[in-house]
C-alpha cells in the first residue's frame, strides 16, 4: 500500500470541506472495496477521510411511505431492517445474496454504490486497462471477458458493475442525496453511473468533492409482487453472471405495473426500460416476458466470451416473471 | 504513525501504527495474536474473521485505525462450546481456517437469534426461521475451507445451536 | 521448538481396540483455540519481512533494474536481484540414487540468472522491517526486459506434444492387442474427447517460510510435505551440511500436492536471510502463491471404447496430453485407471506430454487419476447410454478378476462389493435411465455413478518408539501433518501395538531433526509411517521382555515373544496367562526407559533405506496391483431456466483396507469429494493463453466450493484389511477426488440430456 494521510471526520461538513481542500483525497467507509484497492495499488489516495463517525447511520420512514436509508447504514443492518424485509424485500434478498456475511458487516450503503469493477484486467497492474490507465487499450477485449457486460458497453470497455444491492435499487426508484461545499444534490440512483463510452474511467456523476449521504426510497409500488434473481458460479460468494431485480403487479391478466433491472450484464445497475415499455399493459403470459426480455436484449452485444449473457438474463427474466405471476396469484 | 488504542479480547493494547496497516496485520504482526489467519488478504476466504463488537467482520479489509475504541474479539478470547464441537464432529483439518470459521459462526448464531435473514430465508420478513443445514451453509459460506470438512463445521454448529436452543 | 501435543496419562484407562475408533483428533484443542502456529507465526527478536518481485513476461532477458525508489521507502534493508544476489549452487539434477533431487520446484537458480522463464518468476526480493514496507518497495521495483518469443498456449501447443516413456514409477504407453481394430469393429462404440483446465491447490494457509540463520546452521519453519527433501535442497544449494540446517513444520495449513516441492519463497527467503543476517519471514500473497507455486497441468483426452451388444468391452483407447513447464513439472498419469479398471482385450493407452514457458505444474489431489477418470468415467456412462444398460451393470460386467494389462492379481479388490453398498444406500435403484426423465418442479434432476481408482503405495520411514517407566510411550518420526490426522492415527496404532491407552500415547512429528519419515503424497504417509512404528513397536517389545527375562523373578521368564500379548500396559502370557506391566518391569531393572529405532539417518543408513524400499517397491509391482477404489454417487439439481447446477446428495462408497481412524477417514474421504466438487463444477484457473499470465489467482475468481454449495456427504468404507498392507490399511487422501467430476457431469447429463465434456461444467455449457 501506499502511504497516505488518514483523516477522520467527525461531521458531513467536516468531510466535505476536507475532501474539496485535499484534491486525489478518497472517503473510506467500510473498506471493503477501498482497501483491496490500495493494496493493489489502483486506488492511490494521498488522503483517506474516514467517515465512519458521521451520524448517516439510521433508516427512517418517510411521510410518504417512502424510506431513507443513510449512506453508513451497513448492509446487513438495512438487509435485516423491519421497514425494508417487510416493505422492499427485494432489497433484502438483493444485499443477502451479495458478498459474505462478514463483508455486508462492513460494507456502507454508500460504498455499496461506489464499489468499482471485478474485471480481472482492471485489477492486473500488468495488464492494459482504459479504466484504470486511460488509453492504455482493453485486455479484457481478445482476453477473459465471460463475466463482462453486454449491455451499455463501449470499444474501450466491458467491464461490469458488481453490485447486486443497486439493482433492486434501481429497480425501486431510488434517489440517492449527496453533499458537498455546493450544497445538497438529489440524483436519481439510474442515472449515478455512466456509461464508458471512450472514458471508462469516469464511472459516476459524482464531482470529487461530493459525499453521498442517503439513498431514498419512494413507497413500494401497493399490490406489487417483487424478487430478486441471481445466477451466479458458486451458490454463494460469487458475484452475478446475470441478476434480475423485478417488481411485477397483475390487473385482470395484463401487468399494471412491472419494473425491471439488470445485474452482471452492464457497467452500470441496468433499468431495463424498453421491457418494462413492452409489458405494461400487456397480458400477464409467459409470451410477453419474452417479448420483453428481447425487447431488453435486441440492444446487446456480446464478445465471444460472454454471448451466453444474453440468452441467460433472457431466461433469467422469463423466469423471475413467471415466479412472481404465480406468487402474485397465489396472494 | 498514529497511536491507538485497541481493544482485544478485554484488554486495551496500545499501538503505534502506519494508517495503512489491516486489523489483521496488527493482531498477527505487532500483538502476536497469530489465532487469527491470512488466507487472502482480500475479503474471498474468511480466515481472518473476528468480532468487532460482536459482528463478524473481515480483518484484512478493516484499517486497525478505523476500529480504534472498538471491542475486538479473536479466537484467543474465545471460550465456547462450538469449540469442543468442531472437534466432536471434526469441522477440521488442517486448521487454518478454523479459527475464522469459529468467529464466524459465534456471531452468525447471535445474528440469527437477533432473526436476522439470509439469502435462503424466502420471506427476510419471516420470523422464527429454523436454523436447517441448508440455512447454517448460506450464513457460513464467506468462510472457505479448502480441506473440505463443511460437513462437520455445519453439524457442529446445528448441535451448539440446538443446545442454545434447549437451554 | 517441535509444537507437538502432550496429554497427560489419565489414571484407570483401559487398553483396547483403538485402531478403527473415531478418535478426535489429538491436535483439535490447538487448532480450534488459535494456540497452533503455523509457518510464519514464529516470534523471532529482530524478524524482518520479505516480499518477491516477479517478472510480468513469460520469456525474456532482464535488461536493467531500478532499486532507487524501492530502497529508499523507510525500513527497508535490503533490494535484493540477480545484480547484487549471492550466488547459490543450481537445483540439482534429478538422481534415482538421491530421492531429495526430485523436490526442486523449478531447475532456476533464482536471482542468479538474468533470463525468465515465465510470467511471475521471482526477479527480486525485498526485505525490510515490516511487511507492509517489504510489499510497498517490491512493487517500486522497476525491471526492464527483453522480451523472447515465448509459447505459453496449450491448446495451440499440443501439437508439439511428446509420448511419455516408461519408468520404473511412472509406467507410460499400453499396447495390448488392437483396440483400434477392436472398436472399429465393435457393436457399439464411443470416440469421445474431454478436456479439463489447470487449476490450483489454493490451500488456505498461502505458502510462508520463516528462515534464521545461526553461522552455518539454518532453522528454517515452513508448512512442508517434504522436510526431509526440503533439508536437502537447502544445505545443498547454500553449500552447507545438511545436518545443521532444521526444518520445523508442525501445522501445515492444507497442502494438496502444492506444498510437496521446495519453491521460490523458501529459497529466497533463505537467501534473504543470509544477506541481511537477520530472521527473514516471508509469507507470499495468495497472487504470489500462483505466480510461485506450480499447479495441476491442464488436459486433452481422448477416449475410446467398443463393446459386443451385450456390453462385454472389446477395445479401450485413452490417450492424454498434458503440459510441464520447460523449467520443471512432471508428466501426470493421466490414463493410470485405464490400465486397471475394466477387463478389455484390447488396450492402447498412451500419455503425451508438451512442455511450455510456464511454471512449472506439480502434483495436486490424486495428480492424473483425478482428471483421467473424468475422461474414462465418462466415456464409459457414454458407453452405457449408447447400449441402453445401467451403467453400474456395465461396470460390473466388465470388473476384472486379474489386472487386464498384465494378469497381475490384485493385492485387493472390493469394488463390486464397494458398488452394491453404495447403490443401497444411494437409493440407485429409484433412478429412471431416460435422461430428464426425474424432473421436481423447476429442477432437472439427475443421478450419476462413478468409479474411484488410485494407486495405493508406501515409503520408507525411519521410527523411534520409546516407553517410560510410568508407562508413556512416544512416537519420533519426521512425517508431516497437513490435516489427515496423523498424529492421531499413528497414536492409535501405537496403542495397540504396545497395549497401551491411547492417551499414553504422543507423536512428535513434523521437524527433519526427528527420524526421518516419509514425504506426504501418493496417499502413502499412513501406511508407511505404520509400517516403521509396527516395526519399531515389535523391537521394543522384544526388548522390553529381554529385561523380564533377566530377572528371576518375573513371570514373563522363560516366554517367547510370539506367546505375548501387549495389553493392559504390559506383556502377557495370552489373554489369561501370567504377565507384568511394562512400569513393572522397566522399574524392577532400574530403567527410565526403553527405546527402539527402525531405520537410520546416517548417510549409509539413507542409502542402504532407500535401496530396500526400492527392493521392496519393485518385488511389491512384480507380485501385486495394489489400490483403493470405491464408487461415487451423487444427484444434482440443474435449474432448467439457467442451467445452475446443484448437488443435492452425495454418496461415496469406498474400499481402503483397514480404517485406523473412522472419524478423520470420513473426513478425508468428504474432503476429496468436495474438491471433486468444486474441480467439476466451477475450478479453473484462468491463464491467458496470449501471455502466459495468469488472469485470477485470487479465492474471489477462483472458485472453490464454499458452504453453500455442498450437501451432506454420505460416506462409506468396507474397512476390510488389504493383506499387503501394513494393518491392511490403504491410503484415504486421494481416491477420494477420482471419480467425483464423472460422477458429476454423467448425473448433468441424466438431468439435462447435455454431455459436457469440458470442465468445469459451467452452466454457460448447459444453456
Amino acid at each position: 500500500m501506499r502511504p497516505f494521510t488518514y483523516l477522520r471526520a467527525p461531521d458531513v461538513a467536516t468531510a466535505v470541506r476536507a475532501i474539496s481542500a485535499e484534491p486525489g483525497a478518497k472517503f473510506i467507509g467500510g473498506g471493503t472495496n477501498l482497501v483491496d484497492l490500495l493494496r493493489e495499488d489502483i486506488e492511490q489516495p494521498g488522503t483517506v477521510i474516514d467517515i465512519t463517525g458521521l451520524p448517516l447511520t439510521g433508516v427512517e420512514e418517510l411521510p410518504d411511505g417512502g424510506i431513507r436509508i443513510g449512506a453508513l447504514v451497513r448492509n446487513s443492518h438495512l438487509a435485516a431492517h423491519r421497514l425494508v424485509t417487510t416493505r422492499y424485500p427485494m432489497l433484502s434478498q438483493a444485499i443477502l445474496s451479495g458478498a459474505s456475511p462478514q463483508l455486508r458487516n462492513m460494507a456502507t450503503t454508500g460504498g455499496n454504490l461506489l464499489q468499482r469493477t471485478r474485471c480481472l484486467y482492471f485489477y492486473d497492474g500488468a495488464a492494459a486497462c482504459n479504466k484504470r490507465e486511460p488509453g492504455s487499450g482493453c485486455d479484457a477485449i481478445g482476453g477473459f471477458n465471460r463475466q463482462h457486460g453486454v449491455l451499455g458497453v463501449s470499444d474501450d470497455c466491458l467491464a461490469t458493475h458488481p453490485s447486486d444491492m443497486c439493482v433492486a435499487l434501481a429497480a425501486l426508484d431510488a434517489t440517492v442525496e449527496t453533499r458537498s461545499e455546493h450544497g445538497v444534490r438529489r440524483i436519481p440512483l439510474v442515472d449515478l453511473h455512466r456509461l464508458p463510452g471512450t472514458t471508462p474511467h469516469r464511472e459516476t456523476v459524482l464531482a470529487a468533492d461530493e459525499l453521498i449521504t442517503a439513498i431514498e426510497l419512494p413507497p413500494p409500488p401497493s399490490g406489487a409482487v417483487s424478487r430478486y434473481r441471481k445466477v451466479r458460479d458458486r451458490a454463494s460468494y460469487a458475484f452475478a453472471l446475470v441478476s434480475v431485480a423485478a417488481v411485477l403487479k397483475v390487473r385482470d391478466g395484463s401487468v399494471s405495473t412491472v419494473r425491471l433491472a439488470l445485474g452482471g450484464v452492464a457497467p452500470k445497475p441496468w433499468r431495463a426500460y424498453a421491457a418494462e415499455r413492452a409489458l405494461l399493459a400487456a397480458p400477464a403470459t409467459e409470451e410477453s416476458f419474452t417479448r420483453a426480455a428481447e425487447a431488453e436484449l435486441t440492444a446487446a452485444t456480446a464478445r465471444p466470451g460472454n454471448a451466453f449473457k444474453i440468452e441467460l438474463a433472457r431466461r433469467t427474466i422469463v423466469a423471475t416473471l413467471r415466479d412472481l405471476l404465480a406468487e402474485g396469484s397465489a396472494a | 504513525m498514529v497511536e491507538i488504542h485497541l481493544r482485544v479480547n478485554g484488554v486495551t493494547r496500545s499501538l503505534d501504527l502506519e494508517p495503512w496497516v489491516s486489523l489483521l496485520d496488527a493482531l498477527r504482526e505487532r500483538l502476536d495474536l497469530t489465532g487469527t489467519k491470512k488466507g487472502c488478504d482480500q475479503g474471498a476466504c474468511g480466515a481472518c474473521t473476528v468480532l468487532a463488537d460482536g459482528e463478524r467482520i473481515n480483518s484484512c479489509l478493516a484499517l486497525a485505525v478505523q476500529y480504534a475504541g472498538r471491542e475486538i474479539t479473536t479466537i484467543e478470547g474465545v471460550a465456547h462450546p462450538l469449540q469442543a464441537a468442531f472437534v466432536r464432529h471434526d469441522g477440521l483439518q488442517c486448521g487454518y481456517c478454523t479459527s475464522g470459521q469459529i468467529c464466524s459462526a459465534l456471531a452468525m448464531l447471535a445474528e440469527h437469534r437477533a432473526g436476522a435473514p439470509s439469502a435462503v430465508t424466502g420471506d427476510p420478513a419471516a420470523t422464527g426461521v429454523e436454523l436447517s443445514r441448508a440455512e447454517i451453509a448460506e450464513r457460513m459460506s464467506g468462510n472457505l475451507c479448502r480441506c473440505g470438512a463443511y460437513n462437520g463445521i455445519v453439524s457442529a454448529i446445528q448441535e451448539v445451536a440446538e443446545m442454545e436452543t434447549a437451554r | 521448538m517441535t509444537d507437538v501435543q502432550t496429554r497427560e496419562l489419565p489414571a484407570g484407562r483401559t487398553t483396547g481396540r483403538n485402531v478403527g475408533r473415531p478418535i478426535d483428533r489429538v491436535d483439535g484443542t490447538a487448532k480450534t483455540t488459535g494456540a497452533a502456529r503455523y509457518a510464519a507465526e514464529y516470534p523471532y527478536p529482530g524478524l524482518t519481512h520479505a516480499a518477491l518481485v516477479h517478472a510480468t513476461i513469460s520469456r525474456g532477458r532482464i535488461t536493467s533494474v531500478d532499486t532507487a525508489e524501492a530502497a529508499a521507502v523507510p525500513g527497508v534493508l535490503a533490494v535484493i536481484t540477480h545484480l547484487n544476489a549471492p550466488a547459490m549452487k543450481p537445483p540439482p539434477p534429478v538422481s534415482p540414487l538421491n530421492l531429495s533431487t526430485l523436490v526442486s520446484g523449478t531447475t532456476v537458480n533464482y536471482l542468479n540468472t538474468d533470463e525468465v522463464h515465465w510470467d511471475g518468476q521471482p526477479v527480486g526480493v525485498v526485505v525490510a522491517e515490516t511487511r507492509e514496507a517489504a510489499l510497498r518497495a517490491a512493487a517500486l521495483v522497476r525491471v526492464g526486459y527483453r522480451e523472447l518469443p515465448a509459447t505459453v498456449d496449450f491448446a495451440a501447443g499440443q501439437g508439439d506434444a511428446r509420448p511419455e516413456k516408461s519408468s520404473p514409477i511412472q509406467p507410460g504407453a499400453v499396447a495390448k492387442g488392437d483396440a483400434a481394430a477392436a472398436i472399429a469393429a465393435a457393436a457399439v462404440s464411443v470416440d469421445v474427447r474431454y478436456t479439463t483446465p489447470p487449476h490450483h491447490h489454493n490451500a488456505i494457509e498461502p505458502h510462508a517460510t520463516t528462515a534464521v540463520w545461526d553461522g552455518d546452521r539454518l532453522t528454517v519453519h515452513e508448512g512442508s510435505q517434504s522436510i526431509a527433501w526440503m533439508r536437502s535442497h537447502l544445505a545443498l544449494r547454500f553449500g552447507v551440511p545438511a545436518a545443521g540446517v532444521r526444518v520445523i513444520s508442525p501445522y501445515v495449513g492444507g497442502a494438496f500436492g502444492g506444498k510437496g516441492m521446495v519453491w521460490a519463497g523458501t529459497v529466497l527467503t533463505v537467501l534473504a536471510a543470509r544477506v541481511t543476517g537477520r530472521p527473514v519471514r516471508l509469507a507470499l500473497t495468495r497472487e504470489g502463491v500462483y505466480r510461485t507455486v506450480g499447479g495441476r497441468t491442464p488436459s486433452a483426452q481422448r477416449v475410446a471404447l467398443g463393446a459386443s451388444a451385450d456390453g462385454a468391452l472389446t477395445g479401450l483407447i485413452h490417450t492424454s496430453v498434458t503440459r510441464t513447464g520447460r523449467v520443471g513439472g512432471m508428466p501426470e498419469q493421466v490414463t493410470s485407471a485405464s490400465r486397471h479398471l475394466y477387463d478389455v482385450p484390447n488396450i492402447t493407452l498412451q500419455q503425451a506430454t508438451v512442455p511450455l514457458d510456464l511454471l512449472s505444474n506439480t502434483a495436486m489431489r490424486a495428480p492424473g487419476e483425478s482428471i483421467g477418470t473424468f475422461a474414462l468415467e465418462a466415456a464409459i456412462d457414454e458407453l452405457a447410454c449408447e447400449l441402453d444398460m445401467d451403467p453400474i451393470l456395465l461396470r460390473m460386467r466388465n470388473e476384472p478378476a486379474r489386472d487386464p494389462v498384465d494378469g497381475k492379481r490384485f493385492a485387493h479388490r472390493m469394488l463390486r462389493e464397494a458398488y452394491a453398498l453404495g447403490a443401497e444406500r444411494f437409493g440407485w435403484p429409484e433412478r429412471t435411465p431416460r435422461p430428464g426423465s426425474m424432473r421436481d418442479g423447476k429442477w432437472l434432476v439427475g443421478m450419476g455413478v462413478a468409479t474411484a481408482y488410485h494407486p495405493s503405495w508406501q515409503f520408507s520411514a525411519n521410527v523411534t518408539v520409546r516407553l517410560a517407566a510410568d508407562g508413556t510411550v512416544v512416537v519420533r518420526c519426521g512425517f508431516h501433518e497437513m490435516g489427515m490426522g496423523g498424529a492421531t492415527a499413528q497414536a492409535q496404532i501405537a496403542a495397540d501395538a504396545l497395549g497401551v491407552p491411547f492417551e499414553a500415547v504422543r507423536v512428535e512429528y513434523g521437524d527433519s531433526d526427528l527420524p526421518t519419515g516419509p514425504a506426504a503424497g501418493g496417499s502413502a504417509q499412513t501406511a508407511s509411517v505404520a509400517a516403521g512404528l509396527l516395526a519399531a513397536c515389535e523391537k521394543l517389545k522384544r526388548s522390553v521382555l529381554a529385561l523380564a527375562r533377566r530377572s528371576g523373578d518375573s513371570p514373563l521368564r522363560g516366554r517367547r515373544p510370539h506367546d505375548l500379548q501387549a495389553r493392559d500396559g504390559g506383556l502377557w502370557a495370552g489373554a489369561s496367562g501370567p504377565g507384568e506391566t511394562y512400569a513393572a518391569i522397566l522399574g524392577r531393572a532400574g530403567r527410565a526407559s526403553v527405546e527402539a529405532r527402525v531405520g537410520s539417518d546416517t548417510r549409509a543408513g539413507e542409502i542402504l533405506g532407500q535401496a530396500k524400499f526400492i527392493a521392496k517397491f519393485l518385488r511389491d509391482r512384480r507380485r501385486w496391483v495394489k489400490a483403493a477404489c470405491g464408487a461415487q454417487f451423487c444427484e444434482v439439481r440443474v435449474d432448467s431456466d439457467t442451467g445452475e447446477v446443484r448437488v443435492s446428495r452425495w454418496v461415496g462408497s469406498f474400499d481402503v483396507g483397514t480404517v485406523i481412524n473412522a472419524k478423520t477417514t470420513a473426513g478425508q474421504l468428504r474432503g476429496g469429494i468436495v474438491m471433486g466438487i468444486g474441480m467439476a463444477l466451477s475450478e479453473e484457473t484462468l491463464l491467458d493463453p496470449r501471455t502466459g499470465r495468469i488472469m485470477n489467482p485470487n479465492l474471489a475468481e477462483y472458485h472453490v466450493p464454499v458452504h453453500a454449495d455442498i450437501p451432506p456427504i454420505d460416506v462409506h468404507y468396507l474397512n476390510e484389511p488389504d493383506p499387503t498392507m501394513p494393518l491392511g490399511l490403504i491410503g484415504v487422501g486421494e481416491v477420494s477426488i477420482t471419480g467425483v467430476a464423472a460422477a458429476i457431469s454423467n448425473a448433468v447429463y441424466h438431468a439435462t440430456g447435455k454431455r459436457v465434456r469440458d470442465l468445469p461444467i459451467t452452466l454457460d455449457k448447459l444453456l
